[in-house]
């Protein structure tokens, strides 16, 4: 595991919510009692600022702007369901072979959720949403059934780890609800896919802890997870995230 | 217990919390005569005219009332899953039975989690009857009848949580936890229903996730749970409206695409109905 480094790009993402430090002292006792999976994320989303640095994700104003506070939150939601929509829509488009009926439908389901998820965010960020990004789906074998279904899993399971963990970084009770009403269908289709995976996994070991909690991860964490996939430039300096 | 300091710095207590809850159970108690005598569609229409009547606002209105709200309706779960997984011959053994047992396991942890969460705040357990007062006299003898009652508790649960993130705005500690519930909970909404449409039947089209009001293929007795689910509005934006991949987004996945809250007092009307005393 990566040291703890400092940036100036940690730092101003440090500082950019003034009531951190007083809700982090509270979250380390939380930690404490949540056991040392939760503990672990959390040091890995400190290691993974140094990650995106390297990658040159979020250097600052050279990349698409996300903006900040509940916008930037937004946009990144956005980014996630285009992804999301981007890998649906080609995997409908490529079949693998031997796709049952029922699969088919329910994958064309889950693509059309991701692009009512994309098109909304669209919409209500207006002239602050970032334009479309590109993404590189090169390394998925669409054509290969457990292939597909790994990527699925990892997207999903990404995708509710992603709006748990932001939640508490939102401001308007709006957003908070709206993003509510997502994650639980990202979660009613992760553990579908889950399911076809391996029937009985849709809530196994992997996502659910001894205290019956699934997985929550801070924005760079799921950026730096994402970062593969994302062809475009991002600027996500003032995006919050812990 | 002294686990968690943290949470006592964090919330304030609602002083009125049990005196609130305890009148309630003493009405539920009266209702459940009565309720035998209505028919069964009238019934939740009924239910919700009395609780208003007798509660008022019991919806909670602070991090300690939202964790005890949870706390209930954990309750009603994880009780409702051990006496299923106890019941022999009830759930089939193996992938069946696995995963029912999976679920119970998380209810049970929730309600020890939110237990220890809430310390010496926790409300006691109610009595339930998972019949709901006759509705469901099967429900621990007839599978399709458990997994039904299942399905409605975990759909339930999902709009719960949702209904209180407000209360819990910008609370790192306590809206991280409640979010990681809330998506377990969903977790087991789609699993329950795949299980329902493996059975057949009149769960045979049942999806994963929830289309329009009431797709249960359970009856009217269930309209409650789902009311509002055909909402296809968000933030002012008609999902309809919006270009899908060929025209626009169908009326089945904009309400699918996005899971609606219910209301404390909503929720409390449906757990109303299957708490005894």
């Amino acid at each position: 595991m990566e040291k703890i480094t400092t940036s100036q790009n940690q730092d101003s993402l440090l500082t950019s919510n003034g009531e951190h430090e007083k809700k982090d002292l509270r979250r380390r006792d939380f930690l404490k009692f949540a056991g040392a999976s939760a503990a672990s994320l959390a040091i890995l989303g400190i290691s993974s600022c140094k990650k995106d640095r390297d990658d040159g994700m979020d250097n600052g104003g050279k990349g698409l702007y996300f903006g900040s506070g509940d916008i930037a939150i937004l946009n990144y939601a956005y980014a996630l369901e285009q992804l999301e929509a981007a890998f649906y829509i080609q995997l409908v488009n490529n079949p693998y072979s031997g796709m049952t009926d029922m699969e088919k439908a329910f994958f064309t389901d889950i693509r059309d959720h991701e692009i009512a998820h994309r098109e909304f965010f669209k919409i209500a960020l207006g002239g602050k949403a970032i334009s479309s990004l590109e993404f590189n789906l090169s390394g998925v074998n669409f054509s290969s059934r457990a292939n597909v279904l790994a990527t699925a899993k990892t997207f999903e399971d990404l995708g509710v780890s992603a709006y748990n963990g932001a939640g508490w970084l939102i401001k308007d009770p709006n957003y908070l609800l709206l993003a509510g009403k997502i994650v639980s269908v990202e979660a009613r289709h992760a553990a579908w896919i889950r399911d076809m995976i391996d029937n009985g996994s849709f809530a196994n070991q992997e996502v659910v802890d001894s205290n019956g909690l699934d997985v929550a991860k801070s924005p760079s964490v799921v950026l730096s997870a994402a970062a593969p996939f994302i062809k475009s430039k991002i600027d996500v300096s003032d995006l919050p995230t812990y | 217990m002294n686990l968690l300091n943290v949470f006592e710095q964090i919330n304030t207590v609602d002083p009125e919390f049990s005196d609130r809850i305890s009148p309630r159970r003493e009405a539920i108690k009266n209702l459940a005569s009565v309720s035998k005598k209505i028919t069964m569609a009238a019934l939740p229409f009924f239910v919700s005219e009395l609780f208003k009547k007798a509660y008022g606002a019991t919806a909670p209105t602070d991090v300690n009332g939202v964790l005890n709200y949870a706390l209930t309706l954990e309750y009603l779960e994880a009780e409702y899953y051990t006496m299923g997984v106890a019941k022999s011959g009830l759930i089939p053994s193996g992938k069946p039975l696995g995963a029912i047992t999976t679920i119970r396991d998380h209810e049970v942890a929730h309600v020890n989690f939110l237990k220890q969460v809430l310390g010496n705040k926790a409300v006691s357990k109610p009595t339930f009857d998972f019949t709901a007062g006759g509705t469901f006299g099967n429900v621990f003898s007839n599978y399709d009848t458990f997994l039904a009652v299942a399905q409605a508790f975990e759909d339930t649960g999902v709009r719960a949580y949702k209904g209180q993130a407000g209360i819990l705005l910008g609370n790192r500690v306590v809206l991280t936890a409640a979010l990681q519930i809330h998506s377990v909970e969903a977790r087991h909404a789609s699993h329950i229903r795949q299980m329902r449409r493996a059975r057949g039947g009149a769960a045979a089209d049942q999806k994963p996730w929830i289309t329009g009001a009431n797709d249960t293929g359970i009856g009217a007795v269930v309209n409650p749970i789902y009311a509002g689910e055909d909402n296809v509005k968000q933030a002012g934006v008609d999902i309809t409206s919006l270009s899908g991949s060929m025209g626009k987004i169908s009326a089945s996945a904009a309400t699918q695409s996005f899971d609606e809250p219910l209301s404390a007092e909503a929720v409390l009307n449906i757990a109303g109905l299957f708490i005894k005393a």
